[in-house]
């Protein structure tokens, strides 16, 4: 037998949130959390918890898991499950609505402030925008981000400052843009994120990276937004001094 | 909770209400975003957590990267030819030529394509493509992000809806459709996931782009959330459904698990196995054998298996071989590949070959609709239309995809056409269209079924009777089709209808009560599969996707045209197939080999 442990709130009804243990008998082939969880629903209809693709795409049911973050839909039980026991929590730091679903307002309210969309100004007249594969290879590692907030809320600063520090999924997103050799405002960008907090409160705790389920590197990124800020040289500028000398 | 009515759910206002946040209904909004007229995308998920994120290999188009001769006529042959020509061609015609804008549109939005050595949109070939009208040989047309295409294209769509402003009601849950007294669409009724709140969505133009249904199926590559709310209002509001019968099985879903393994591998030269190690698929189409047709290849990895050259201890799939591409190859072009393949069937494909089986995956009927996203009556007439309803993307048939679709030809599907419904509301509205209010009981008739649920007190599981539904679809309307199968069919579905109508919703309270949510689901999946079921029974042929034993000939004298399935009566009508390119002559049926 295992037990499975599932943090319970429904505001309607709990004055507080409290754990409720499920028995189960353990699975004779290796299932993901996610389908675990999908049982025990069949038993129990009234379990909250997001999910959609599956197969660790859509970044829906990011949660914590035996104390770790990490979609329920890629973890192999055989991987997490200590002593027969299972603790399933929503994502640390953010709102909880109701049992495993949080409230992500403030993660997708950074993700909206570091302009994640491409801005170029130069019209193209036909075809598409050339970028060289060596251009291109930039963008891995970051572009495959699936905003599952796993990392933003493993990460202490973002737990004491979801509004003010921007957190490493938002991050790494302003430097995707920085990224690409087709984006033309890099000092805007770089501009914004100058304040004390936005990305001066990462201490390079590196959770986000331990816990990133696509295996990205926040905390890789926010070291290159640092060093351009401080060196003040990006992209934009280096291919200008370029084209002087 | 009180019984909900006109009178206690409060109305809220728009132009034009988009419901799904995913690749079509994103490109319907992003078309209306700099209109001014007031939109709202309605989607039950977070728009990035949309199924079209999931979409591995690719968007086919003749952008001429991989080959400057490429032609959309050429791309525009292969689509015809793939839907075993019942496909519309003024559709084709249209998708096929206003591709290339539709493809570098996303470009500049931002869109991370893969690159060619100058700089280009990188292309891969996939199944059923060919270059000079099939005498060419094989073409490479799909222009990819990775394996992460959908992925790579929901997110820009996302961002520049953001840049531009558009408006999201994010996590609302659309229930049903409200039709005024002239049987004209004026919304929908909804409510809020995350607060249960209950709300009439009012607009002069709705669109569905709710995606597809392939949880009708045991065993499918789609998302969990596919369950087809779209089709289940309309034929709920007695809208008739085309080409229901008419179900893709794509040949590499992961054993066990159903995950997608992309044509793309084949493409990029992965190939099937039997259990002799044969590649099997030169026998059965000599010519394009591993990227033929997926219906093709579907069914004759079903032979295979049923001659008892299936692999493993059951004998009952194929294999995928990867490992002589190389590890660089597979990680460059097929990173996502390896990495679901790792996770769902414990298998390295460097080293090993994936299991796989054909799986639900794509359903190409739909609310018919003309280019302009336009829903049509159920009437023989092409040009009446239901005012206020339109469809784009999966849950629509256009129809560009027929009998069977090519691979990558969805996500072109969903921004050309989804741009086209924006450009067309765009200037419809302005130019005066709309349509009537609705009555106060009109909207009380829509919230029937939602009170209903809210009152049960007793009656169905829901997750039982989900199961009971998926493997009736499973077993009676799979890859091959049988007419006396499906009459045990048609009639296991008469039975679950009673369930489908006495649900017990056990959880009834407002805050994230998902209970709620898939209760509705599973009477839209209902829906959804009783059309396929009664369609796949009276079309009496095999054509593309629909392979019956006992009908086991195209039959052209007799079907060469859409099925048109009456929700009202459940009987099937017939509609006219678009023969009509404006540029280009028609493309006759021939018999289709590959
Ligand atoms: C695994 C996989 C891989 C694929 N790969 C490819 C590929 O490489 N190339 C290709 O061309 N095609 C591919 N396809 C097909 C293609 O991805 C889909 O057909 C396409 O993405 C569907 O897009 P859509 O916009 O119609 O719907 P979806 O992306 O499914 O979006 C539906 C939207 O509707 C919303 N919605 C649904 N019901 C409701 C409701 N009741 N209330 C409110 N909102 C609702 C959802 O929240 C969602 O936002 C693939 C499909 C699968 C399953
Ligand atoms: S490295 Fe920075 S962003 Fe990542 S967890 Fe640590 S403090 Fe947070
Ligand atoms: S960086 Fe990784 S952990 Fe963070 S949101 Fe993106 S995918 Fe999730
Ligand atoms: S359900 Fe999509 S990431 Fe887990």
């Amino acid at each position: 037998m295992i037990s499975v442990n599932i943090y319970r709130y429904n505001p309607e009804k709990d004055s507080f949130p409290y754990m409720q243990t499920f028995e189960f008998e353990k699975p004779k082939r290796d299932i993901m959390v996610l389908e675990l969880l999908n049982q025990i629903k069949e038993k129990d209809p009234t379990i909250s918890y997001r999910r959609s693709c599956r197969e660790g795409v859509c970044g829906s049911d990011g949660m914590n898991i035996n104390g770790k973050n990490g979609l329920a839909c890629i973890t192999p039980l055989s991987t997490v499950i200590k002593k027969n026991k299972l603790d399933l929590r929503p994502l640390p730091g953010l709102p909880v609505i109701r049992d495993l679903v949080v409230d992500m307002a403030d993660f997708y309210a950074q993700y909206e402030k570091i302009k994640p969309f491409l801005q170029n100004d130069t019209p193209v007249d036909i075809g598409e925008r050339l970028q060289s594969p060596e251009d291109r290879d930039k963008l891995d590692g970051l572009y495959e981000c699936i905003l599952c907030a796993c990392c933003s809320t493993s990460c202490p600063s973002f737990w004491w400052n979801p509004d003010k520090f921007v957190g490493p999924a938002a991050l790494l997103q302003a430097y995707r843009f920085i990224a690409d050799s087709r984006d033309t405002k890099t000092a805007e960008r770089l501009q914004n994120l100058s304040d004390p907090f936005s990305v001066y409160r990462c201490h390079g705790i590196m959770n986000c990276v331990s816990v990133c389920p696509k295996g990205l590197n926040p905390n890789e990124a926010i070291g290159e937004i640092k060093s351009m800020l401080l060196s003040g040289k990006n992209k934009e500028n280096i291919i200008a001094s370029d084209a002087v000398s | 909770m009180s019984i909900l009515n006109s009178s206690n759910i409060k109305t809220l206002e728009f132009d034009v209400l988009v419901i799904g946040g995913g690749g079509s209904g994103m490109r319907t909004s992003l078309e209306l975003a700099k209109s001014g007229l007031r939109t709202a995308v309605v989607s039950k998920v977070f728009p990035t957590r949309s199924h079209t994120v999931s979409a591995q290999g690719g968007i086919t188009c003749a952008i001429a990267s991989a080959d400057p001769q490429d032609d959309w006529r050429w791309h525009m042959y292969d689509t015809v030819k793939g839907s075993d020509y019942i496909g519309d061609q003024d559709a084709i015609e249209y998708m096929c030529s206003e591709g290339p804008k539709a493809v570098f549109e996303l470009e500049h939005m931002g869109l991370p394509f893969s690159r060619t050595e100058n700089g280009r949109i990188y292309q891969r070939p996939f199944g059923g493509q060919s270059k000079d009208f099939g005498k060419g040989g094989q073409a490479a047309r799909t222009c990819a992000a990775a394996d992460r295409t959908g992925h790579a294209l929901l997110h820009t769509l996302y961002q520049n809806n953001v840049k531009e402003g558009s408006n999201f009601l994010n996590e609302w849950f659309a229930v049903d459709l409200v039709l005024n007294k002239f049987k004209e669409v004026t919304g929908v009724v909804a409510f809020a996931i995350e607060s249960g709140e209950v709300a009439y969505l009012k607009a002069q133009a709705t669109v569905l782009a709710t995606g597809g249904a392939g949880r009708i199926y045991a065993s499918t590559t789609n998302a969990l959330i596919n369950t087809g709310d779209g089709l289940g209002m309309s034929l709920r509001a007695g809208i008739p459904a085309q080409d229901m019968e008419m179900w893709q099985f794509h040949p590499t879903g992961i054993y066990g698990a159903g995950s997608l393994v992309t044509e793309g591998c084949r493409g990029e030269g992965g190939y099937l196995i039997n259990k002799d190690g044969e590649r099997f698929m030169e026998r059965y189409a000599p010519n394009a054998k591993d990227l033929a047709g997926r219906d093709v290849v579907a069914r004759s990895m079903v032979l295979e298996i049923l001659e008892g050259r299936g692999c493993g201890e059951d004998k009952d799939h194929v294999f995928l071989k990867l490992d002589h591409l190389g590890a660089d190859v597979l990680n460059a072009k097929l990173p996502g590949i390896c990495e679901l393949s790792r996770t769902f069937a414990a298998v390295d494909p460097v080293y090993e070959p994936i299991p796989v089986v054909p799986t639900c995956h794509y359903m190409m009927g739909g609310t018919p609709t003309n280019i302009h996203g336009q829903a049509f009556k159920l009437s023989s007439s092409d040009d009446d239309y239901i005012p206020g309803l339109f469809s784009v993307g999966e849950a629509a048939c256009v129809s560009v995809h027929g009998a069977n679709r090519l691979g990558g030809n969805s996500l072109l599907d969903l921004v050309v056409f989804g741009r086209a419904a924006g450009l067309h509301i765009n200037e419809a509205l302005k130019s005066g269209g709309g349509v009537a209010n609705c009555d106060n009981d009109d909207i009380d008739l829509a919230l029937h079924n939602l009170n209903k649920l809210n009152e049960s007190s007793r009656g169905y599981e829901v997750s039982a009777v989900k199961k009971e539904l998926q493997e009736v679809m499973q077993n009676y309307f799979g890859v091959f089709r049988r007419g006396d199968y499906m009459d045990k069919g048609v009639t296991a579905l008469t039975e679950i209808r009673e369930k489908i109508e006495n649900l017990h919703l056990k959880d009834k309270s407002a805050a994230f009560n998902t209970n709620r949510v898939e209760a509705i689901e599973l009477q839209n999946l209902f829906e959804v599969a009783e059309a396929t079921a009664i369609s796949s029974l009276q079309r009496t042929e095999s054509r593309g996707a629909h392979a019956r034993e006992d009908y086991p000939d195209r039959d052209d004298e007799n079907w060469l045209c859409h099925s048109l399935y009456d929700p009202t009566t459940k009987v099937l009508g017939k509609r006219h197939v678009n023969f009509e390119p404006s540029q280009v002559d028609a493309f006759p049926p021939k018999v289709r080999t590959y």
